[in-house]
C-alpha cells in the first residue's frame, strides 16, 4: 500500500531505533496526544524497542474517551424514539452509559446505523423523509469540517429530516491546559498528524514559543513515529525547542484551508466538557444559529454535562500523563473493557484499554 | 412470488409438498427417500464424530455463498477438525413467515452442492415456520456424524513446544465480506466468502502425517481467537510471525480503512493445523497441492511459555500478546 | 484519532470521486480537495478527501530517513 508499506519499513525502524539511542542525552518523557498514535504505538511493539531513556505517555487525544457519559445517555434517548434514526461511527456503538450503550439500543431493536461517513447519513434523511436522522459528532478537528459539509450539504438539497449532534472538540486548548500544568513532567510532545493536516502548524507553535516543549507533528505509521521521537530528541539535546513538521506529504504549513473555512462557517466555538479534565474554554465546537435546523442540540433540546469521576478512577491524572493505569486500583479490578469505569478504559484507543488489550505489565 | 405461510410449518399437506417439491428433490438420496421418522443408516466400525451448529448470519447471502453453504460446510469442517470423514447431516429450518419460496430454493441447493462436494448425505431436516418478527428471515441448523480413521487423535489438548503452526490460507475473508455486506459502508471490493468444505484437504494432510496434534477452523473470533483456545487448552504458547500471516490485498485495505485486524475476522474455508516439526514440510506439500490450501504458510511455533497465551511477534522483532477477542470487530474512524 | 487513509484517485467528477486501495473501492467527496487528479494519492477520513498527498515531500522524508540507515551501519 502506497504511502503506508514504506513507513512500516523494518529497515528503517532499525536504524532510526539506534539513532535515537544515540542522540538521547537524558530520560525523556514524550506525550503522545492522539488515540490513533496510541493505537500504532502499541500494535507495533514499539515500546519494546525504544530505548529506556525515553519513555512514552498517553495524552487526551481519544474523542471517544473525552466525550462525557450524559451525551450517550442522550443519544440512548433520542434512539427510542420510533421516527428517529441514528448514524453513528462504530467507535461510538459500545461505550457505556447510564441506560447501557447504542449497541445495546440496536439489539433491542432501535433503528441505530454504523455509518463510514457523515454523508452516508444525509443519503438515508434523504430516502427516509419520514424520519429524524440524527447523526453524531464526535471527533477533533479532522472530523468536523466533515461534518460540517454534511450539514452544508442537506441544507442545499433542502433535507430538513437531517440534524448533527455535535460533540466535537479542538485539540490546541487541551494540549494547553496539559502544557501549562507545572506538575507535568513531559520534555515533548507528538502532535495529532490529522489534525494538522486541517489546522497546519499554527495552532501549535505556543508549545514551544510559549511553554518552550519541542513538538513534531507526527504521521502514524512506526517510522514516521520514530521520526517523530528522533526530532524531539535532536531538539532537547540542541537545546532548541520548536514546533516541527515531521509529517509533510500530509501536512502543509497552512492546513487546509477550504476545511478551515467550513469549520468557521457551520461552527462556533465555546466552552467544552472533557470527560475526566473538567471543562476546558474554546474547545468545543458549536453548530452556529445560522444552521439551528440542523442542530441535533436545539431542535431535541439536548444537554451534554459531564459528571465527577467516580470515586477511585484516576482517569484525569492518567490522561495527563501523570500517571500510569497500573498505579490505579480500579484497572482490572472494577474497571475493566466490558465495564470501563472511566474515560480511559471506555474506548479501545484509551490508554487504559490498550495497557489491558496488550498485556502491559 | 410465492412466499412460505405458517401453513407450509403445519405439518399438513403443504408441508408435504415442501419437503417434496424441494427438500427431497435437492438432497435426494436412499435414507431421505425412505421418509421414515427417523433416517436408518449403516453401522460405523470406528469412533464416532458429532458435532452440531446453528446458522443465523445476516445476510442470507453474500459474496462467495449464502446461510446455507455455510450451514453444511461449517459442519462438514467440525467434524474435519476432528480428522473424521464427514458421512451424514441433518438440517433443521426455522422460517419467518413471508419468505420468499425462491429464496428458501436457492439456500437448498446451495447445501445440495456443497454437500456433494463433501461427499455428505443429508438424511434427516425439520421444518418449521414461526411469526413475522420471530425469526430473523431464516434459521438453520445442521448436525453432523463423522468417522475417525483409527490411530487418528487430533485434540486442541494435543500442542507441543517445538510443532509448528500452520494456516491453510488467506485469513480474515470471510469476516471482511460480511462486515462490508451487513453494514453497508459504501465498499466495493473483488472480496469473496472463503466458505469451502475442507474435509478433502483433511484426509490429505493425514495421509502425509497422521500425527497432526490439532486442527481447528478459526470462525468467529477469528484466527487470534482459536489459536488462543489452543494455548489454554494445551497449556503451551503459541508465537506468531506478523510476516508470515497470509491475507488478501483487499481485507488488508477494508482491515485499513475500518481499522480492523484481519487475525481477529471470521474464517469460513480455512483451517489451521499443529503439526510435529520434522513432518512439516510434508503437510505444507500436502496442503499445497490441494485447491482449498494453495496458500498455505506456515505462520508460527509453539513454545513452552508464556503458557496458555498467544503472541505476535512484529517484523520489528517486538512482540505482544494476541489476546482472545471480547466481541465482535467494529469499524472504527477515530 | 482519526484514521486517514492514503487512496489513490482513480475516477472523478466536479465535488466527488472514487478511491481506491488494495482494490477496494469507495467513493469520496472531493470538497477539500477539489485541485486533485485522477492519479492522486488523497488522504481520506470519514469518506472525505483532506489532503493531496505530497508525492515530492513524501519522497523526500524517506530519502532522509535511508541517510540515517546508511550513517547508521
Amino acid at each position: 500500500m502506497k504511502h503506508i508499506d514504506e513507513f512500516r519499513s523494518a529497515a528503517l525502524t532499525q536504524s532510526l531505533v539506534k539513532k535515537l539511542r544515540e542522540t538521547l542525552t537524558r530520560p525523556i518523557r514524550v506525550m503522545e496526544v492522539c488515540g490513533s498514535h496510541t493505537m500504532s504505538i502499541f500494535r507495533s511493539g514499539l515500546r519494546d524497542l525504544l530505548p529506556e531513556t525515553i519513555s512514552l505517555v498517553s495524552g487526551p487525544g481519544c474523542p471517544v474517551c473525552v466525550t462525557p457519559q450524559s451525551y450517550i445517555d442522550e443519544a440512548v434517548r433520542l434512539a427510542r424514539h420510533e421516527d428517529v434514526i441514528i448514524g453513528t461511527f462504530g467507535d461510538m456503538m459500545r461505550v457505556p452509559g447510564n441506560q447501557g450503550s447504542l449497541l445495546k439500543e440496536k439489539s433491542a431493536g432501535q433503528d441505530i446505523r454504523i455509518l463510514y461517513s457523515p454523508f452516508d447519513a444525509v443519503e438515508i434523511a434523504a430516502k427516509n423523509p419520514g424520519k429524524k436522522v440524527i447523526f453524531l459528532g464526535i471527533g477533533f478537528e479532522t472530523t468536523a469540517p466533515v461534518t460540517g459539509l454534511s450539514i452544508l450539504e442537506a441544507s442545499g438539497r433542502d433535507i430538513g429530516n437531517y440534524s448533527v449532534f455535535s460533540a466535537h472538540k479542538r485539540v490546541p486548548p487541551a494540549m494547553e491546559a496539559l502544557a501549562c500544568d507545572e506538575e507535568l513532567q513531559i520534555d515533548g510532545f507528538l502532535c495529532p498528524g490529522h489534525v494538522c493536516t486541517v489546522t497546519g502548524m499554527e495552532p501549535y507553535r505556543f508549545l514551544a514559543e510559549k511553554y518552550g516543549k519541542p513538538a513534531v507533528i507526527a504521521g502514524f505509521e512506526i517510522v514516521d513515529i520514530l521520526h517523530g521521537l528522533l526530532l524531539i530528541a535532536e531538539m532537547i539535546r540542541q537545546g532548541k525547542p520548536a514546533v516541527a513538521n515531521g509529517y509533510p506529504r500530509a501536512v502543509s504549513d497552512r492546513g487546509n484551508p477550504k476545511a478551515l473555512e467550513i469549520l468557521d462557517r457551520v461552527f462556533s466555538t465555546g466552552a467544552s466538557a472533557w470527560r475526566g479534565m473538567g471543562v476546558i474554554p474554546q474547545s468545543g465546537l458549536e453548530i452556529r444559529q445560522e444552521f439551528s435546523l440542523f442542530d441535533a442540540s436545539r431542535l431535541f433540546g439536548l444537554g451534554v454535562t459531564d459528571r465527577p469521576s467516580p470515586a477511585g478512577c484516576i482517569c484525569g491524572d492518567i490522561m495527563r500523563g501523570r500517571r500510569t493505569p497500573l498505579d490505579c486500583l480500579l484497572y482490572k479490578n472494577s474497571c475493566t473493557p466490558e465495564n470501563p469505569v472511566g474515560a480511559c478504559m471506555v474506548s479501545a484507543e484509551g490508554t487504559c484499554a490498550a495497557y489491558h488489550k496488550y498485556c502491559v505489565e | 412470488m410465492e412466499l412460505i405461510t405458517l401453513a407450509h410449518g403445519a405439518g399438513g399437506s403443504l408441508t408435504g409438498v415442501l419437503i417434496k417439491e424441494l427438500f427431497r428433490r435437492h438432497f435426494d438420496n436412499e435414507f431421505l427417500a425412505e421418509a421414515h421418522d427417523s433416517a436408518r443408516l449403516p453401522g460405523i466400525a470406528g469412533k464416532l464424530a458429532f458435532t452440531t451448529d446453528s446458522y443465523v448470519i445476516d445476510p442470507l447471502f453474500f459474496p462467495g455463498g449464502n446461510i446455507g453453504k455455510l450451514a453444511v460446510c461449517g459442519t462438514v469442517n467440525d467434524l474435519a477438525m476432528s480428522g473424521a470423514r464427514p458421512l451424514y447431516l441433518s438440517c433443521g429450518f426455522i422460517i419467518e413467515e413471508g419468505l420468499p419460496v425462491s429464496l428458501l430454493e436457492s439456500v437448498v441447493a446451495s447445501m445440495a452442492s456443497a454437500a456433494g462436494e463433501a461427499g455428505v448425505l443429508i438424511v434427516a431436516g425439520d421444518t418449521k415456520v414461526v411469526n413475522r418478527g420471530a425469526a430473523d428471515k431464516l434459521f438453520v441448523n445442521t448436525s453432523g456424524i463423522g468417522e475417525i480413521p483409527q490411530g487418528i487423535d487430533i485434540s486442541g489438548g494435543n500442542a507441543k513446544p517445538g510443532d509448528s503452526v500452520i494456516a491453510s490460507g488467506t485469513l480474515g475473508d470471510h469476516g471482511a465480506v460480511i462486515l462490508v455486506e451487513r453494514e453497508k459502508l459504501g465498499l466495493e471490493s473483488p472480496l469473496e466468502s472463503d466458505c469451502a468444505p475442507l474435509c478433502g484437504l483433511v484426509a490429505d494432510m493425514l495421509e502425509a502425517c497422521p500425527d497432526i496434534r490439532v486442527l481447528r477452523d478459526p470462525t468467529r473470533g477469528g484466527a487470534a481467537t482459536a489459536l488462543n483456545e489452543i494455548a489454554v487448552q494445551s497449556q503451551v504458547g503459541i508465537e506468531i510471525d506478523e510476516e508470515t500471516i497470509p491475507v488478501r490485498a483487499a481485507v488488508r485495505g477494508i482491515c485499513e480503512i475500518l481499522g480492523l485486524d484481519p487475525l481477529y475476522l471470521a474464517n469460513e474455508g480455512k483451517l489451521i493445523a499443529i503439526v510435529p516439526a520434522g513432518k512439516t514440510d510434508a503437510v505444507l506439500k500436502a496442503m499445497q497441492s490441494h485447491p482449498y490450501g494453495r496458500e498455505a504458510a506456515i505462520i508460527g511455533r509453539v513454545l513452552p511459555e508464556p503458557r496458555g497465551r498467544l503472541v505476535l511477534k512484529t517484523p520489528y522483532g517486538s512482540r505482544r500478546i494476541l489476546d482472545i477477542m471480547v466481541s465482535d470487530s467494529l469499524p472504527r474512524i477515530c | 484519532m482519526c484514521i486517514g487513509i492514503p487512496v489513490k484517485l482513480v475516477e472523478r467528477d466536479e465535488y466527488s470521486g472514487i478511491g481506491e486501495i488494495e482494490g477496494v473501492r469507495r467513493r469520496i467527496s472531493l470538497a477539500l480537495v477539489l485541485e486533485a487528479r485522477v492519479g492522486d494519492y488523497i488522504l481520506v477520513h470519514a469518506g472525505c478527501g483532506m489532503h493531496v498527498i505530497d508525492e515530492e515531500a513524501a519522497v523526500e522524508t524517506l530519502d532522509l530517513l535511508r541517510k540515517l540507515e546508511d550513517e547508521a551501519y
